[in-house]
C-alpha cells in the first residue's frame, strides 16, 4: 500500500484524498517511509522533519489549515555559513504551500545558494540521481528532483536561476518549470541572482507540476517584482494537451555540436511527434542566444556578489575568529572564509570583479546589452511561434566528480536554460525518452513568451500523453536505480 | 622618505585675500514618514535599541524591500521647492560596501539615476562686512533617496571612535529611514563670505524643508547631516584646487567653521609649497578644527548597479504637478511677502534675520500687534534681555501673543511704554501672562482725574514761572509739568489726561 501511495501523482492523492480514500497522514506516512527506505543512497534532503509533517498531515486531515507565522525548520541553502539559523518569517511560497494544505515533508538538498548543476557544491554532499545513484540529479535544485524522481515526495519546490529547475528535471525523468519572472513571489526565497530567481515545481506529471505552478502564484505586495496579472491558466492548459494548430519554432542555436547524439535524436523524434499531433512547425534562429552563458555568467555573479554580501557572521549564521582580538573586519573575513565553498567564492570573486569601476561597462553593462538582444530574439520569435522548442540540456545525467573540477564544462549543463532566465519568460521541461547510448532521460524543453506560461504547459501535456501511451506507461516506471526489492 | 611637516593655519583674512574658495555641501535629511523607505516599520527617533526593526529592514537572508510611496512624494516635494526637474523615469541601485551596521553590506540609494536634477536655492548672506545683505544663488546638483544605515556604538577606548574601542555595538533602529541626500554644484565667487554663505545654504534649507512638512531637521539628533566640500585655488587660477570633504558637521556654527577652518588650512597647505591631499576630514566641535580621516584616493570601490530587487520608478506627470499644486508657501516668498507687507528696507529685514526675530515678528503681527511696535519689542526690549542672558530670541520665556497683548494695551492707553516695559520684564521673570502681571504689580495707567489732581496742583505750585507761561499762552510748555506728574506717579498716570488737566487748571480750555 506504501508503496502504491508514493506511486501516485499529486493529482491523484488530491482526489483520493478529497473522497475520502486515503488520509493525509497515510500519504504522509507513506512517504517519510519510503524517505526512510532510501534516502541513505539518495540524499535528496538536508532536513526530513518527519513529526512535523504527521502533525501538519493531522490537522489537514481535520481540516485546520497551518499557518504558521514562523518557518519550523533550519534554512541553510546548502552552505555552512547559514549554521543554525532559523528564518522568524516564511516565504511567500511557503506560506501559499501551507494555506494549501501541502504538507512539507523537509528541505531537499541543493548546490550551495543554487549555484551549480549537479548538488555537488552543497556543503552537505550531493544528492544522486534515481535512474542511476553514480550520476548526479541535476542541480542546483536537485535535492528535490531527486526526491519527487524517487518517490520520497510526490511534489517538490525549487529555484530556477539559469535552469536549475529544469536542468534536474530533465536528466531525472520529472516535468520541471520556471514561471515567468515575477509570476510568483520571492519574498523569502533566499537570493542568488534577484533578477533571474524565480521558484517553481518539479513533479513527475505536467498537471501536478501545473497545480503546484497555480497554488504558489500570484502578485505578492512584498514583491515588487512580482507581476500584478492574473495567474495564467496552466491547470487548464495542461489538461488540454491539444496542440493543433500551434507554431512551434525549433532553435537552430541550441543544438548541434557539443550536445550529445541522444539527446538530439530523442529531441528530433520529440519535434516530428508534435508535428504529428497537429502543430507546424518551423525553424526560428534566435542568433543571440549563442552570448546568452557568457552574459549570464557576468549578470548572475555580480548580483551574487551583492547578495550574498550580508552573510557575514555579524548577525546570524557562522561566526569564526571571534576571539575577542580581532577586529569585526577580520571577524567578517574569516567567516565567509569559512562559510562558503569554493564555486560560491568563484561567483563572488567574478561578480566582485565585473562590477568594479572601470571594468563595469565592459563587463555588466555589456552583459545588460546583450540580455536586451537576447529578450528582442525572443520577441521577434514570438511573432513568428507560439512557442520555441530545444533541448533542455546538452547531455543525460553525468557521473557525480566528473565535472567537478571543471566549472566551465559545469556551466554548459545550463546552455539552453538560461536565456529564459535572462529574458524572464516561462519556459519548461518535459521528459521525451531516454538516450540510446545510456538509457538516461532527457528532456524537451519549451518556451514561451511572458506571461504565456499556460502554453509550455499546453505543448507538455500533448507530448507527455502521446509518449506515456506509445510506452504504456510513464517513463519514471523505467528508473531502476534504486530497485532494491522493497515493495 | 621625509614626513612633511604640518603647515598649521593662514589667518583668514590673509587667506581670502589670495586665494579664491569654492564650496560644496552635501546634505542628508532624515524624512519624517511615518515607516521606514522598504518596510512597515516605524521610522521613529529613539526607542529600545533594535525595537524598531523587521526581516527586510534586518537584511535577513530573502527579505525583500518595498518602496514607500510617502518617501517619493516627500522627495518630490523637495525636489519642486528647490526648483529641480523630476526624473520621469529611475533606479535605485545597490552601493557595496561592507560595515557591520549596514545589515546587507550594501545600501539601497539612487547612483546616476536621481529622482531629482538641476535646481537652485536663492539664500542671503546678512553678516556681510558692509551690512549690505547679499544673495547668493546655490546651484543644486541633485536630490535623491536612500536608506539610512544602523547606528554603530563604540565601546570602550577614548575617542568613541571605532578605533582603540574594546566592542561595539549596533542599533538597527536606524536601519531604512528614508534619507534624502540634497548635492549642490560648487559654489564659486563667495570670497570671504564662503562660510557665512555656507551656513546661510545650510540654513534656508533647513527652513524650507521643515516648512515643507518633510522632515523634524533637527541636526542635533541627525535627522538633518552635513558635508562640506571645500577646495581653495589662488586668486584668479583657471583650475579650482583640490577639496577635502569634511564630515560631522552637525550645527549651523560648525558648517561654518569648518569651512572657515578648511580655507586656513589649505592656504597654510598651499604656502607650504604642498598639496592639499583629497581625503574625507572630520570636524571637531571643541577647537573648531578638521582632522584627516581616509584619504579618496585609496577609497573603496562601491560596485554600484541598479537594485534588481525594485522596479524602476516612474513617478507619473500628473501626480508630480499635483504635489506641486499642493506645496505651501516657501520661506523664500513668505520673506519678500512680508517685507512688502510691512514696507521694510533689506537691511531691515537683514537685522530681523541676524536677531532671529523674523517668525517671531510675523507671530506676533498675526496675533494683533502692528508691524512697526512688533518689530520695536522684539528687536528692542526682548532683544536687549536675550543678550543679556545669552539667550536665543526664540527661547524667551515670553510668546508672541504676549508680546501682542503688551502693544494692544499700550495702544489702548491702558499702558504707557514705561509701564508696558515692566510688563515684560514681569512675564520674563516668569510672573505670568501679562495681564497677571498687569493685577499683581498694579501697573494699570492712572487717569482718574481725583487721583491726578493733586499731583497736577503740586506741579503747578513747583514750577510757578512754566504755570505763568502756559497762562500766558504758551501751551507747549506743557511738557515740562506733565514730565513733573509722570515722575512723581512713577509713569503710572495717563500722560494725555494729564496734559488735558494742566491745561484746564491755567485757563487753556
Amino acid at each position: 500500500m506504501d508503496r502504491e501511495l508514493t506511486r501516485l501523482t499529486a493529482a491523484q492523492l488530491s482526489a483520493a484524498m478529497a473522497e475520502g480514500e486515503v488520509s493525509a497522514v497515510e500519504v504522509a506516512d507513506a512517504h517519510l517511509a519510503r524517505i526512510a527506505a532510501v534516502e541513505d543512497r539518495l540524499h535528496a534532503f538536508l532536513h526530513v522533519a518527519a513529526d512535523r509533517a504527521r502533525a501538519v498531515a493531522r490537522r489537514v486531515d481535520d481540516r485546520r489549515w497551518d499557518v504558521f507565522t514562523t518557518t519550523d525548520m533550519p534554512t541553510t541553502c546548502g552552505s555552512r555559513i547559514l549554521d543554525g539559523w532559523q528564518p522568524p518569517y516564511d516565504a511567500t511560497v511557503t506560506r501559499r504551500l501551507r494555506q494549501a494544505g501541502v504538507v512539507v515533508l523537509g528541505k531537499s538538498n541543493m548546490d550551495e545558494f543554487a549555484m551549480g548543476s549537479s548538488t555537488e557544491n552543497s556543503a552537505f554532499g550531493p544528492s544522486r540521481n534515481p535512474w542511476d545513484l553514480r550520476r548526479v540529479p541535476g542541480g542546483s535544485s536537485g535535492g528535490s528532483a531527486a526526491a519527487v524522481a524517487g518517490f520520497e515526495a510526490p511534489l517538490g519546490i525549487g529555484t530556477d536561476t539559469g535552469g536549475s529547475i529544469r536542468q534536474p528535471a530533465a536528466v531525472c525523468g520529472l516535468v520541471g518549470v520556471k514561471p515567468t519572472y515575477g509570476g510568483s513571489s520571492r519574498y523569502g526565497l533566499v537570493a542568488f541572482a534577484s533578477s533571474l530567481d524565480m521558484p517553481g515545481p518539479p513533479a513527475r506529471t505536467v498537471l501536478d507540476a501545473a497545480l503546484l505552478h497555480e497554488a504558489i502564484s500570484g502578485h505578492d505586495p512584498c514583491d515588487s517584482t512580482s507581476v500584478d496579472a492574473p495567474v495564467p491558466p496552466v491547470v487548464a492548459a495542461a489538461r488540454q494537451a491539444d496542440v493543433s494548430g500551434l507554431r512551434i519554432g525549433v532553435v537552430p542555436e541550441l543544438s548541434g555540436e557539443g550536445y550529445q547524439p541522444g539527446v538530439l535524436a530523442r529531441f528530433s523524434e520529440a519535434v516530428e511527434l508534435l508535428e504529428s499531433l497537429g502543430a507546424k512547425v518551423v525553424e526560428v534562429p534566435c542568433p543571440h542566444f549563442g552570448y546568452a552563458l557568457p552574459a549570464y555568467y557576468l549578470i548572475a555573479p555580480s548580483e551574487c556578489s551583492s547578495n550574498l554580501a550580508r552573510f557575514d557572521g555579524m548577525r546570524y549564521g557562522l561566526r569564526v575568529g571571534d576571539d575577542g582580538t580581532r577586529s569585526a573586519e577580520e571577524v567578517m573575513s574569516l567567516t565567509r572564509e569559512a562559510g562558503f565553498g569554493p564555486e560560491v567564492k568563484r561567483r563572488i570573486m567574478l561578480g566582485t570583479y565585473a562590477l568594479s569601476s572601470g571594468y563595469y561597462d565592459a563587463y555588466y553593462g555589456q552583459a545588460q546589452q546583450v540580455r536586451t538582444l537576447i529578450s528582442r530574439d525572443f520577441e521577434a520569435a514570438f511573432e513568428q511561434v507560439d512557442v520555441l522548442v530545444s533541448p533542455t540540456t546538452p547531455t543525460t545525467a553525468f557521473p557525480i566528480g566528473e565535472r567537478a573540477d571543471d566549472p566551465m564544462a559545469m556551466y554548459l549543463a545550463d546552455l539552453c536554460t538560461i536565456p529564459s532566465n535572462l529574458a524572464g519568460n516561462a519556459a519548461l521541461s518535459v521528459p521525451c525518452g531516454l538516450a540510446p547510448e545510456d538509457g538516461l532521460p532527457v528532456g524537451l524543453q519549451i518556451m514561451a513568451p511572458v506571461l504565456a506560461d499556460d502554453r509550455v504547459y499546453r505543448v507538455a501535456a500533448a507530448v507527455e500523453a502521446a509518449l506515456d501511451s506509445r510506452r504504456g506507461g510513464p517513463l519514471l516506471d523505467s528508473a531502476h536505480g534504486l530497485d532494491t526489492g522493497e515493495a | 622618505m621625509t614626513v612633511p611637516t604640518m603647515p598649521g593655519v593662514v589667518p583668514f583674512s590673509d587667506a581670502v585675500a589670495r586665494f579664491d574658495p569654492v564650496i560644496g555641501l552635501e546634505t542628508h535629511v532624515e524624512l519624517g514618514t511615518r515607516t521606514k523607505m522598504f518596510c512597515g516599520c516605524p521610522n521613529r527617533f529613539g526607542g529600545e535599541p533594535n525595537s524598531l526593526v523587521c526581516p527586510v529592514c534586518l537584511g535577513l537572508p530573502g527579505s525583500l524591500p518595498v518602496i514607500n510611496r510617502s518617501a517619493i512624494e516627500y522627495t518630490i516635494r523637495i525636489g519642486l521647492a528647490l526648483n529641480c526637474s523630476i526624473a520621469s523615469w529611475c533606479r535605485f541601485a545597490r552601493k557595496n560596501y561592507f560595515y557591520p551596521d549596514m545589515p546587507k553590506n550594501y545600501q539601497i540609494s539612487q547612483y546616476d539615476e536621481p529622482l531629482c536634477t538641476g535646481g537652485w536655492l536663492d539664500v542671503t548672506v546678512h553678516d556681510t562686512p558692509d551690512g549690505q545683505p547679499r544673495s547668493v544663488r546655490v546651484e543644486i546638483e541633485r536630490v535623491h533617496l536612500e536608506e539610512d544605515t544602523g547606528k554603530s556604538l563604540h565601546m570602550g577606548g577614548s575617542t568613541g571612535r571605532i578605533h582603540g574601542a574594546d566592542y561595539s555595538l549596533v542599533d538597527y533602529n536606524r536601519a531604512g529611514i528614508p534619507l534624502v541626500e540634497v548635492v549642490t554644484k560648487p559654489v564659486t565667487g563667495t570670497g570671504e563670505l564662503a562660510p557665512a554663505a555656507a551656513r546661510a545654504y545650510v540654513a534656508e534649507l533647513r527652513d524650507l524643508l521643515r516648512t515643507l512638512g518633510v522632515s523634524d531637521v533637527r541636526m542635533e539628533e541627525g535627522s538633518l547631516r552635513c558635508d562640506v566640500n571645500t577646495s581653495i585655488a589662488p586668486r584668479g587660477a583657471a583650475q579650482w584646487g583640490t577639496r577635502s570633504e569634511t564630515k560631522n558637521v552637525n550645527s549651523l556654527r560648525a558648517v561654518e567653521r569648518a569651512v572657515r577652518y578648511e580655507i586656513e588650512r589649505q592656504a597654510a597647505v598651499l604656502d607650504a609649497g604642498q598639496r592639499v591631499v583629497q581625503e574625507t576630514r572630520h570636524f571637531q566641535e571643541s577647537t573648531g578644527t578638521t582632522s584627516a580621516g581616509r584619504s579618496k584616493e585609496e577609497a573603496q570601490d562601491y560596485r554600484y548597479f541598479p537594485e534588481p530587487d525594485l522596479v524602476p520608478l516612474a513617478p507619473p506627470a500628473d501626480w508630480v504637478e499635483e504635489i506641486r499644486s499642493r506645496l505651501p508657501e516657501l520661506p523664500s516668498a513668505r520673506r519678500a511677502r512680508l517685507q512688502a507687507e510691512w514696507g521694510l528696507s533689506d537691511k531691515d529685514m537683514s537685522a530681523l534675520h541676524n536677531a532671529g526675530a523674523l517668525n517671531l515678528v510675523a507671530e506676533t503681527v498675526s496675533a494683533g500687534a502692528s508691524p512697526a511696535d512688533a518689530r520695536k519689542w522684539w528687536l528692542g526690549e526682548l532683544a536687549r534681555a536675550a543678550n543679556d542672558s545669552g539667550a536665543e530670541l526664540a527661547s524667551l520665556p515670553i510668546t508672541p501673543a504676549d508680546v501682542a497683548r503688551v502693544s494692544t494695551l499700550v495702544g489702548s492707553g491702558s499702558l504707557t511704554d514705561r509701564l508696558a516695559r515692566q510688563v515684560i520684564e514681569g512675564v520674563l521673570a516668569g510672573e505670568g501672562t501679562p495681564d497677571e502681571v498687569v493685577a499683581r504689580r498694579g501697573l494699570a495707567v492712572v487717569s482718574d482725574d481725583a487721583a491726578l489732581s493733586t499731583a497736577v496742583d503740586e506741579a503747578i505750585a513747583a514750577q510757578p514761572d512754566v504755570a505763568e507761561k502756559i497762562r500766558g499762552g504758551k501751551v507747549a510748555a506743557a511738557g515740562a509739568l506733565v514730565g513733573a506728574v509722570m515722575k512723581a506717579t512713577q509713569g503710572q498716570a495717563d500722560a494725555a489726561r494729564v496734559k488735558e488737566l494742566i491745561l484746564g487748571r491755567l485757563g487753556q480750555r
